[in-house]
């Protein structure tokens, strides 16, 4: 598994005590659908990216094709590491 | 007048019936009590109930019971007073600053706005929590910021950490949990029962504060939506300038309306796709009637969808592991 998926994927079982939801969950697979975060989720996801990745984010980049999936989430990573 | 304007129309002589009869049922007959306390706020929603409770219980068997808090608005009062006044009932002011300030609200509040900005000065600074703007013009989840207003300064906003976010939630929410301690201070004294003021957006969307202004012992208006809401403040005569009145969270010191702190959508454009939800309709049916795109209905929907699964929490009550047998 690529570097940035698997942190990510780390993270969340670390983080949002889901374990076994996770062991389902599809690299493509929706957050929101699934459950997987809320509104404190999503401040923990936004820090867990600026602070594990380097990067700044802004509240405009905070989209569901952005943050939506393990996917999105690390495709997002991979191009704001691009630009820096 | 679109399908959905026209169905969001109540019957409001009726509904104001079916809602005394029920409250007059159970604060009477069930609960046995003399009755109804409500918290009012100046705002819409406690001023209707106001009214409800009034034509349930008789204006001589309700109390009003105001609680400012030094990050209210002046304007509250006013609103307050001026609805109390029309209904002609008990009023009671409750200046609750002391005991928020005796439970270390403020200084826990300081200290979490202080983690996004370290130099906020509660004397001269403002604050209020605000998600992305508009969700009709633009996508985006729903990740809180802080704005700070500073005088002479542009309003500056960031990003909430975990740990800020949570912790000024933590301590706002005793201000709305401080609220229904004195409610139900007045209420026991009376034998009365508090009259909670919660709408269904707030209920649903879980826009309210567990054992806060959730906690009460009827929600006469929990199955109405705000577009609702005002259709029977007409009717009940509550005072034009609390109908006109932005509806505002009154929380924080800077002052926020909930559509920029909860909602994310102007009420009346909410309520109806939450309507044409509720009737089945398809994101194509609702667009066309509202004159929306698809693609704005879905972004409306889907944050209706998460907010009401993200807060389950929120509506539960008290669980046990096994139901407790009916009375033999």
């Amino acid at each position: 598994m690529p570097e940035i998926e698997s942190k990510i994927q780390k993270f969340l079982m670390d983080n949002f005590v889901l374990s076994e939801q996770l062991d389902q969950l599809g690299f493509d697979e929706s957050f929101l659908e699934n459950g997987v975060v809320d509104s404190t989720g999503i401040l923990e996801l936004v820090f867990f990216v600026e602070d594990q990745f380097g990067i700044q984010i802004d509240t405009s980049e905070v989209l569901p094709e952005n943050f939506d999936s393990i996917n999105c989430l690390a495709a997002y990573i991979r191009r704001k590491q691009k630009v820096m | 007048m679109s399908y959905l304007a026209d169905s969001m129309q109540v019957p409001v002589e009726r509904e104001v019936s079916r809602i005394t009869q029920w409250m007059k049922q159970y604060v009477f007959h069930e609960f046995k009590r003399r009755g109804g306390v409500v918290g009012v706020s100046g705002g819409i929603d406690s001023a209707v109930v106001l009214a409800l409770s009034v034509h349930a219980f008789g204006q001589n068997r309700v109390t009003a019971l105001f609680m400012p808090e030094k990050d209210s608005s002046p304007e509250s009062q006013l609103m307050a007073g001026e609805v109390v006044s029309r209904f002609g009932v008990n009023f009671i002011v409750n200046e609750i600053t002391p005991a928020l300030t005796a439970l270390g609200c403020y200084d826990h509040l300081m200290a979490a706005i202080r983690e996004t900005f370290p130099d906020y000065d509660p004397d001269h600074d403002k604050v209020k929590l605000v998600l992305p703007e508009n969700l009709l013009e633009k996508p985006g989840l729903n990740v809180f910021s802080l704005a700070l207003l500073r005088e002479g300064q542009p309003e500056q906003r960031k990003i909430l950490s975990p740990r800020a976010y949570l912790g000024i939630v933590a301590a706002s929410n005793m201000k709305q949990r401080t609220r229904m301690l004195n409610l139900y201070f007045h209420a026991e004294k009376l034998n009365y029962a508090v009259i909670g003021t919660s709408n269904r957006n707030e209920h649903d969307q879980g826009f309210f504060v567990k054992y806060g202004d959730g906690g009460a012992d009827l929600q006469p208006i929990r199955h109405l939506l705000k577009s609702q809401i005002y259709q029977l403040a007409k009717h009940l005569d509550v005072p034009q300038s609390i109908i006109g009145r932005t509806p505002t969270t009154d929380t924080y010191s800077a002052g926020s309306t909930q559509e920029e702190f909860y909602f994310r959508v102007p009420f009346d454009l909410l309520d109806k796709i939450w309507l044409g939800m509720d009737r089945g309709m398809c994101t194509a049916e609702i667009a066309k009637d509202l004159d929306l795109s698809e693609e704005q209905v879905d972004r409306v929907l889907a944050d209706l969808l998460q907010k009401k699964r993200t807060t389950e929490y929120l509506r539960t009550i008290p669980l046990s592991l096994e139901p407790i047998p009916p009375e033999s």
